[in-house]
């Protein structure tokens, strides 16, 4: 038994090893989030230079949402952009941006620039909203149903393939109930 | 050409150390002397191949020779001198160079200090050694080379990340790298220890300064991590049990266990398998550590550099490494008989506690960080475990464990008794237990949490000062031999003495900071102020100001406290034009009691600018409780019976008694 004992230490690692390989070909973009379920925090951004409203709860109320943090000092913001520009065009899903850690005018350049897909946007310059979200990195989007909570969280740039297969199916069944 | 220098350099040092891990093991198992000699030049040759090779790395940065890709993309000519340095180390390519010269450094260093280790045992370390060297060398030649040429070249490059440029953060990876890597000499001589099949109090004492040296720079490199989020990242987050910080934390739990289990071992020959396995397992979680942050199976907002193809050659590493290691330890640790025996109330006993606890400790924070992976590749599910988790968990099982701390430094080797310790602490419990009292009197929020953490200080502090009371006999015999008394103390002892003490001093700060913290933020136009406990802050005005490489808007407010002015400070953020990047430089006005902590957001049209006020009781406690760990590292370092046994220091011993160490 003793003998045994000592290789209770390998056990371990071998199993460990064989999930940190099974992890290794997870989605990293798939990572929780402790708000699934609960009702987004409550917030109240200020809006982007020359924009009338910011962005606040009741924006979101009555209808699914699409939630998206970006920054126009975020590079892979802008890769994800033309997808986010698709989706407002397909009339879909309304879009909500918190411009994260931004000017004002940054981020109405950045609008300018690329294209306005949001229906609203908020300003966050100093990460209330987004620590409340417990955000990682830019993009980050989440999906929030008509009663206000968080249903899904996407890490990461949002490519035509989540869309198809993760997004789009789950606004359908969001909206069918 | 400098990069193709660095990259030859690259090469040679990853087929010198292949070549000295298999000559090494060869040399011994034909047990002919020539290659021990090997064994040493090969070790210094690998150190001055990789400094070459940092250096070179080094030279393209401070030029700025954007033809190399990883300075393309980390620098830009503007870049303050400083920070063009640490810009060497702020990407994931630069950063595993200097893992891997620290590596080298410390194979190089062992083979000039380790003079009077037994050939044998020191021929299998460097081979141990070299084999992690040349398994990290291919990581970094094959899939993070970081001389690789860029084309077209460009005319400029694209920055240090702006929150990378801090003091703090420059020298933090350098210190943490020297922590994680310091413990891979120990479990070199373990596994070389494994290998031979024995293992004594005389190996024990070679390891000991290798393992506090890596101690000591982890701590330093933990406190440094924690006080540039405090002073960076404009919120005062010092500790967030973000994955990367248990990346760190992990290997020092264990790390401190081991510290501990060595010192029962080089005292009473015991202990054994568990210190070996804690030899093992420290560097494994540092391996693990780089890997977590490397991989990115895990994220987290330190993430910087997420890599999956990596991850697989990390991985294997890891399999080699760890797996290769704990093989070894199945078939050998049953031979590992221990000597010493010792009776339940004993210091023995209370350090077997302190590991066990430790270890239990280290196991927690390694489930909270890796139950979520685990459960997102069994089940469609995903879950994240946050600090809930560790305050239910990690801060109640560290809080048993602080009991121990005045008890165990107190007890005698090998059977102690109780009953006059508990004569001796019982100012300390006294003390305590007012303390606990008062802090439920005066706090206003978190009131238990409060009182709980108070009292274990003082029991700590006053505990560990009773102790040092009672070595050097203080008020029992006169001044002057009591202070004879304390000059005769061994350096070790004043280490553990002043490290418990900054342990108190930690625990104090903690509970500080977390408990009795405050905020409130409100828009201000200039000449407009608000209130946080009892402290009024008022924007005076705003400037902005071009700067060598970012726009910086500063906000000067004026502090007064109940009436009373206290000054002006000046909180800043400042705007990075090439990485489009803001980052925030918080006011902090520091006092031993706490700090005062003031960002400046962006301005609103209207509405003014977004001022935060932020209180932290005791914060600057935290940089002191720290200090005086790594100070009782250092002490602990110096003490002279540290030096190895000599063969006269064992035939006094015991006469007759199996030592395994070996004579040439």
């Amino acid at each position: 038994m003793g003998r045994w004992l000592a290789f209770t230490p390998l056990l371990v690692f071998a199993v460990m090893a064989i999930y940190f390989g099974m992890g290794l070909r997870e989605d990293p973009g798939a990572i929780p989030s402790q708000l699934i379920d609960e009702p987004l925090p409550a917030f109240d951004l200020p809006p982007v230079a020359g924009a009338e409203a910011g962005l606040s709860n009741s924006d979101l109320a009555g209808h699914v949402s699409l939630v998206n943090v970006f920054g126009s000092w975020c590079p892979p913001c802008a890769i994800e952009h033309p997808m986010l520009m698709q989706i407002a065009r397909s009339q879909i899903v309304p879009i909500y941006g918190v411009d994260w850690r931004d000017t004002p005018e940054a981020g109405a350049a950045w609008l300018e620039r690329h294209g306005n897909p949001y229906t609203a946007v908020g300003l966050d310059p100093e990460s209330h909203l987004a620590i409340d979200l417990g955000i990682t990195g830019a993009p980050e989007s989440f999906l929030v149903d008509a009663s206000g909570r968080v249903r899904y969280r996407h890490v990461g740039i949002i490519t035509q393939q989540d869309w198809d297969e993760t997004l789009l199916p789950l606004i359908r069944e969001l909206e069918a109930s | 050409m400098i990069a193709e220098l660095g990259q030859a350099a690259l090469i040679l040092a990853f087929v010198v150390a292949l070549l000295q891990a298999v000559l090494g093991f060869a040399g011994v198992a034909v047990r002919d002397p020539v290659f021990h000699g090997f064994a040493r030049a090969g070790a210094m040759a690998q150190f001055v191949l990789i400094a070459s090779a940092f250096a070179c790395l080094t030279a393209l940065f401070v030029v700025s020779d954007f033809s190399v890709l990883v300075v393309a993309q980390n620098s830009h000519t503007l870049k303050p001198f400083l920070y063009k340095l640490s810009g060497v180390w702020g990407n994931h390519e630069g950063s595993m160079l200097l893992w891997a010269l620290i590596l080298t450094g410390y194979t190089g260093a062992l083979a000039l200090l380790g003079q009077h280790v037994a050939p044998r045992l020191i021929t299998l370390t460097f081979s141990v050694q070299s084999l992690i060297t040349a398994a990290f060398l291919a990581f970094l030649i094959f899939t993070s080379n970081p001389f690789a040429r860029l084309f077209p070249v460009p005319l400029d490059g694209a920055d240090l990340n702006p929150l990378l440029q801090d003091p703090g953060l420059a020298s933090h990876p350098p210190m943490l790298y020297a922590g994680y890597v310091g413990f891979s000499i120990t479990f070199s001589f373990a596994v070389a220890a494994l290998i031979e099949g024995r293992v004594d109090a005389r190996w024990a004492r070679i390891v000991r300064p290798w393992a506090l040296t890596a101690w000591t720079f982890l701590t330093v490199g933990i406190a440094l991590g924690a006080s540039w989020a405090y002073y960076e990242l404009g919120w005062g987050g010092w500790w967030a049990w973000d994955p990367v910080e248990n990346a760190s934390l992990m290997p020092w739990l264990a790390g401190t266990a081991f510290i501990h289990s060595l010192r029962v071992m080089e005292k009473r020959d015991t202990l054994k398998a568990w210190t070996i396995l804690l030899a093992l397992l420290t560097f494994s979680l540092s391996l693990a550590g780089t890997f977590l942050v490397r991989s990115g199976i895990i994220t987290s907002v330190h993430a910087f550099a997420v890599d999956p193809e990596r991850g697989v050659f990390i991985l294997g590493i890891l399999i080699l490494v760890i797996g290769g290691s704990l093989v070894l330890y199945g078939l050998r640790a049953g031979h590992l008989k221990p000597t010493g025996v010792f009776a339940e109330v004993s210091r023995e006993s209370t350090l077997l506690v302190n590991n066990l606890f430790l270890a239990a400790a280290c196991a927690l924070v390694f489930f909270g960080t890796f139950y979520p992976l685990f459960i997102t590749t069994v089940s469609d599910e995903t879950i994240s475990i946050g600090a809930p988790f560790y305050h239910a968990t990690f801060i109640p099982m560290m809080a048993v464990l602080f009991l121990l701390v005045p008890v165990s430094g107190m007890l005698a080797w090998k059977r102690g008794k109780l009953g006059p310790i508990a004569k001796k602490l019982a100012p300390a419990f006294i003390a305590a237990l007012v303390a606990g009292l008062i802090a439920l009197w005066i706090a206003e929020r978190e009131v238990v949490a409060g009182a709980i953490g108070s009292a274990l200080a003082v029991w700590v502090g006053l505990g560990v000062l009773l102790d040092l009371k009672s070595r050097v006999k203080l008020f029992e015999v006169d001044l002057a031999a009591s202070w004879a008394r304390a000059k005769r103390l061994p350096a070790g002892i004043w280490g553990m003495i002043v490290a418990h003490f900054g342990l108190a001093v930690l625990i104090f700060a903690v509970t500080g900071v977390s408990a009795w913290k405050d905020e409130a933020s409100a828009f201000l136009m200039p000449g407009q102020a608000f209130e946080l406990d009892g402290y009024s802050i008022e924007l005076v005005d705003v400037v902005r100001s071009d700067r060598e490489n970012f726009v910086s808007q500063a906000g000067t407010l004026a502090i007064s406290r109940d009436g009373r002015e206290l000054g002006h400070m000046v909180a800043e953020r400042r705007f990075y034009p090439v990485r489009e990047m803001a980052t925030t430089e918080s006011a902090i006005r520091t006092r031993l009691d706490g700090d005062l902590y003031v960002t400046i957001g962006e301005g609103v049209e209207g509405r003014g600018w977004a001022v935060h006020a932020y209180i932290y009781p005791l914060a600057v406690w935290l940089w002191i409780g720290s200090a005086l760990l790594t100070l009782g590292g250092l002490l602990a370092l110096g003490d002279r019976g540290r030096r190895a046994l000599t063969s006269r220091d064992l035939a006094k011993r015991k006469p007759g008694e199996k030592t395994g160490a070996e004579t040439p």
